[in-house]
């Protein structure tokens, strides 16, 4: 066994240990065999997934480990006795948020520049819901965090491409539009924390200020209204999020998290603030689930990151600051599955891999992900 | 064009002592692999920049490999040898910019999931590399002291949190003049072993008055130069073609001179500054993240024996475009959230000072600035016990040594 494979299978462990004494949940694979989940009555037809990335990169010390769960109090009390915890997920891609996150929706290792405008090379999860479902484009959403997201609702790939995938929304493009800039709502529009200097052209078609009239009945004077309210772009995120619940309410819906990548700037204090601002938005938009009448009662959630950030020990990085040595703690990273047919307050240790999360909403949802090499997970099925 | 095929001409862009070293060890280049060789020239084509130590570690590495014969050579370097490169890498100009060159290896890695296979390959360099060259013991057990919290009253969380583990929590120091005694030490330790950029002192703010023996860094200091940055980057970033790796590359190549440093002045310290600036992120705008990537750097680069870092508060979270921007309103600053970096810094500065030959007998001493409370790690200090006795911060340091 390789080195990197024994510190991700240690994360696991740890990670399992931690909830096991903090929450008092079960390790399933003690418990269960695959397949014994009895899933709820709802037809595939009829379900929703809301996927959120838990945005940045956080590491263990800071969320799981004992002396970070005061920082995700939401995710540790509230969240995770609901949910079956998968504590092992390993993502052997390239670890910038794009790229990262592309490869996350099409259950491929995506290889296109992380900085550039560019669409998934494999077909996305949204191209093969609504291919194989012969879903409308109102029924599968991203809201994103960056101009560099605007592509990834579908992919370049022949047989599937421009039309044929999720609509994206970008909240902070759509709140620079609505003020043309003014410094009040400045705070919240930095592109990206990866290269805060400068931001990638936006590409594909875009949502506009007039469409998010017309879609959202959301009138830019009360987008503006509402925006001086908030305090970062995930919370912006979020308010767009639950517009689309109450006015399209899409089968998918996917929401890219982002405020915890500040930690690119050095500052550990705005990093931590960050996790406890994801935390606390998480457990919102599963209240949100599970009062909004299309949502409730069939729903599964998904809280994953894209990935970690370098440990403290490599002399290669500068511990929580990137992502770039490539090190077990950075590649390995959790996931968190709740709503109907999910044995709730289990946690698993065995390896999974980013890119089993698309086959594994395949076998759950009824779509087949054909170019996906990886494998769905029993313990979801 | 591949290493092989090196000629002596073509290292004539190089500074007079870079080009003199790289001629000497022509030979070595020509034997080495493409996917690594670069990454030693970033090391060469700085040489009349470089710290002693640094220049010394570069000297001892290639006189390593040039001892190597040629099977030891290929035992070395199989791994890398395996690393598959494309034509465009091949091709591009890696002996006047092996920095760039890398920076695209590295993105070439990351797409052809080559990574794992390259970092194992380095690791295992770097391990055949400590063994053949045994670095030089430090002449004095190395200080590191970090200075944290100024401008804070009172705080809630618990502080040091991670190095109190590692050593003593002391929380009854008296702070009386606590500032100048770890001044005069730094003074004394550089008056009784005086090597050049053996005593460093870097501030988040305005430095103190210090002795002309240390080495100074300081962030208040090097506000012109962050402003001539800034203006800089504002100026590349709204070119049209301007993208990340442009805008990386421009700021690669930058010079003391391009951000207004005086010819005449201490040109590796300089460069050294440059380089804090244009590499580091978040240290054009954030006063904590610049104290603790200049320790970094620091630590990693000269091997001092003796670092003070002050972190002082940084400005309050802006946007970006705005932080961008120099400006003559005075930054509001963040005290409470500046803490709070100070204290993740000050347990990264004792990682990266354990880092170095010596750190069995190194000695590091945390400090909550004008308050009781301090972390005092040393061979000597008991491991995550706690005192609330009165000490002074000179009696504290000597129970250390």
């Amino acid at each position: 066994m390789n080195h990197a494979r024994q510190i991700a299978q240690q994360l696991a462990f740890t990670r399992r240990e931690f909830l096991r004494n903090a929450t008092g949940v079960a390790l399933g694979s003690a418990l269960l065999r695959p397949g014994a989940f009895a899933h709820a009555a709802t037809p595939s037809s009829k379900r929703k997934v809301v996927v959120i990335t838990f945005g940045g990169g956080a590491r263990d010390q800071e969320t799981f480990a004992p002396e970070g769960q005061e920082n995700i109090p939401h995710l540790m009390r509230e969240l995770i006795p609901q949910s079956a915890f998968f504590a092992q997920v390993v993502n052997r891609g390239i670890l910038g948020h794009y790229v990262a996150t592309a490869s996350l929706a099409t259950g491929v290792y995506e290889t296109i520049n992380n900085f550039a405008s560019l669409p998934p090379e494999s077909p996305t999860v949204f191209e093969y819901f609504r291919k194989d479902f012969r879903r409308p484009a109102s029924d599968a959403w991203v809201v994103a965090p960056s101009n560099g997201f605007n592509r990834i609702g579908e992919s370049s790939h022949r047989g599937f491409g421009p039309g044929s995938g999720a609509r994206v929304i970008l909240p902070k493009y759509l709140l620079s539009a609505a003020t043309s800039g003014s410094a009040d709502y400045g705070h919240l529009l930095r592109d990206s924390y990866e290269t805060p200097l400068s931001a990638p052209e936006l590409g594909g078609s875009t949502f506009e200020l007039e469409q998010m009239e017309r879609i959202l009945k959301l009138s830019v004077a009360d987008f503006r209204s509402h925006a001086r309210t908030l305090s970062s772009p995930d919370e912006l995120s979020v308010y767009i999020v639950r517009q689309l619940m109450r006015q399209l309410a899409p089968s998918l819906l996917w929401v890219t998290m982002h405020d915890i990548d500040i930690a690119h700037a050095g500052a550990y204090s705005l990093y931590i603030e960050g996790i406890r601002r994801t935390d606390r938005l998480c457990a919102e938009l599963w209240k949100a689930i599970q009062s909004e009448p299309e949502y409730a009662g069939k729903t599964n959630l998904f809280i994953l990151p894209d990935f970690g950030r370098d440990s403290d020990d490599d002399p290669g990085g500068n511990g929580f600051q990137h992502h770039r040595t490539g090190d077990a703690l950075s590649r390995t990273t959790w996931m968190m599955a709740l709503g109907p047919g999910v044995r709730e307050g289990v946690v698993f240790d065995h390896r999974v891999e980013t890119i089993d999360f698309v086959p594994t909403l395949g076998a759950l949802m009824g779509f087949s992900p054909s170019f996906s090499p990886g494998k769905p997970i029993a313990e979801l099925l | 064009m591949l290493p092989a095929d090196l000629k002596p001409e073509q290292f004539s862009g190089y500074p007079p002592e870079a080009r003199k070293l790289a001629l000497d060890y022509l030979a070595v280049f020509q034997r080495l692999p493409l996917s690594f060789l670069p990454n030693l020239l970033r090391e060469v084509i700085d040489y009349d920049y470089r710290f002693p130590a640094e220049r010394k570690t570069l000297e001892k590495e290639l006189e390593t490999l040039r001892s190597l014969s040629a099977p030891e050579l290929k035992e070395w370097f199989r791994e890398f040898a395996g690393i598959q490169l494309s034509a465009k890498l091949e091709r591009f100009d890696w002996i006047n910019s092996p920095s760039q060159f890398v920076e695209q290896l590295s993105s070439h890695l990351w797409t052809t999931h080559q990574l794992d296979a390259f970092r194992k390959a380095a690791t295992e360099y770097a391990d055949r590399l400590h063994v053949a060259v045994q670095p030089d013991p430090p002449v004095l057990p190395r200080l590191g002291i970090a200075v944290i919290g100024q401008g804070v009253d009172t705080h809630e969380e618990p502080l040091f949190r991670k190095l109190r583990p590692q050593g003593a929590y002391f929380t009854g120091i008296q702070p009386d003049n606590g500032l100048q005694h770890l001044l005069d030490v730094v003074a004394s330790r550089a008056k009784s072993a005086p090597l050049p950029y053996a005593h460093w002192y870097i501030d988040g703010g305005q430095a103190l008055s210090h002795a002309q023996a240390i080495t100074c860094v300081s962030y208040k200091n090097l506000e012109p130069a962050r402003a001539a940055l800034l203006t800089r980057i504002q100026a590349e970033t709204t070119k049209a073609g301007a993208g990340p790796e442009a805008l990386r590359t421009v700021m690669a190549q930058m010079r003391p001179a391009d951000l207004g440093f005086d010819e005449s002045g201490d040109r590796v310290l300089d460069h050294f500054q440059v380089k804090l600036l244009t590499e580091g992120s978040g240290t054009q705008i954030f006063s904590t993240s610049f104290a603790q990537w200049a320790a970094r750097e620091a630590l990693r680069r000269a091997q001092p024996l003796t670092l003070v870092v002050r972190f002082a508060p940084r400005q309050r979270q802006k946007p970006m475009n705005e932080l961008l921007s120099p400006s003559h309103e005075p930054a509001e600053l963040d005290p409470m959230g500046s803490l709070v970096d100070a204290d993740m810094g000050a347990y990264y500065n004792w990682i990266n000072q354990q880092r170095l030959p010596g750190s069995e007998k190194s000695l590091f001493l945390a400090w909550f600035e004008n308050h009781k409370e301090a972390v005092a790690i040393s061979p000597s200090m008991p491991r995550g016990t706690v005192s609330t006795s009165a000490a002074t911060l000179p009696e504290l340091l000597s129970w250390m040594a």
